[in-house]
């Protein structure tokens, strides 16, 4: 079997930003189901969040493609 | 893997020098496809917004408008609520033609015929990210001074042994991490959505060209999971643009931010 360890290491930096992408949506579920009359700030503020999480895995699959 | 080709030849998994398309000459000044598609991309929606705009009535038509509902996504829920009321106006332009320009160029991504799209070349997202990096460095410095700018990058109230840190750490923040990130994020997601559709089109071409007997049948998902991406990519393409101005808009806000 052949295949590329980097898309391995790609995997592993995902692992991070989904448990952290989990908990900014299940706390915006949270609050929406709370007090829906915020959902349009909430909505920004989840978003936001999201990217700054999600970095890490970009930068997860830019290098393995740059180390592969 | 190995019993499915061992019949036929090799599959060859899409890659990124896939993303390498030259149509005319070679080398560093070779007309690639991603910059035709960039031209066309930029004279539509240049021609749409000037016939858009042409004759502009206080009761807007259909295509009027529809216009005004993206400018105004724009200019108020992005431009006035995260820079502020006060200083949001000399930004919109920079806003509101990044933000379209980058939803067409990822739309072109799931359109028949041009599916490529341009921001998943490395080079298109690094000149959005530069644009920005270079408005909000100017803005911070006109608004502070040089010196002022570098002040205020370490919050007050700090011990003086933390400030030299913070600073060399804020600095690195504002002038490599965030035009990087902002860089790659665009260009990751597109990329990796396209190659993710670009392995479910070839996966499933090759499975029913070359699969034996039943493995013919293991194409119908493979096709059906591409037209599902394809919907997911719409989705993904309209995000992208936004998060790329509301981060562009996050950055400039915080030069306006007397506090830090």
């Amino acid at each position: 079997m052949e295949g590329n360890l980097a898309i391995i290491g790609y995997g592993l930096s995902a692992i991070g930003p989904g448990v952290g992408i989990g908990l900014i949506f299940a706390a915006y579920v949270a609050g929406v189901a709370r007090q829906p009359e915020v959902r349009g700030v909430l909505q920004t503020i989840a978003i936001l969040g999201f990217v700054l999480c999600e970095q890490l895995a970009i930068f997860g699959i830019a290098l393995a493609f740059v180390f592969s | 893997m190995t019993t499915v080709v061992s019949a036929a030849e090799e599959f060859v998994p899409p890659s990124a020098p896939d993303f390498w398309q030259p149509l005319v000459g070679d080398g560093a000044f070779a007309i690639t496809r991603s910059m035709i598609v960039m031209v066309l991309v930029t004279i539509g929606l240049a021609v749409v917004m000037m016939l858009a705009t042409r004759r502009l009535s206080v009761v807007p038509g259909r295509g009027q408008y529809r216009l005004e509902g993206v400018y105004g996504l724009v200019r108020n829920s992005i431009g006035r609520d995260i820079i502020g009321s006060d200083h949001f106006r000399p930004y919109v332009p920079l806003l509101f033609t990044l933000f379209t320009l980058i939803l067409l160029n990822n739309l072109m991504a799931i359109i028949p015929v041009v599916q490529f799209p341009t921001t998943s070349r490395i080079s298109f997202p690094i000149a959005f990210a530069l644009g920005v990096y270079v408005v909000y460095l100017v803005a911070g410095v006109r608004r502070r001074g040089l010196g002022g700018f570098l002040k205020n990058l370490v919050p007050s109230g700090l011990p003086f042994w933390v400030v030299p840190v913070v600073f060399i750490l804020e600095l690195v923040t504002f002038l490599i991490t965030r035009p990087v990130t902002l860089a790659l994020r665009l260009f990751g997601n597109m990329f990796a959505g396209h190659i993710l559709l670009l392995l479910f089109a070839v996966g499933g071409e090759f499975l029913l060209l070359n699969g034996d007997g039943l493995l013919k049948l293991v194409s119908i998902p493979a096709f059906f999971m591409f037209f599902l991406f394809s919907a997911f990519e719409i989705l993904i393409a309209f995000l992208q643009a936004y998060v790329f101005i509301l981060l562009a808009s996050v950055y400039i806000a915080e030069v306006y931010a007397d506090d830090h």
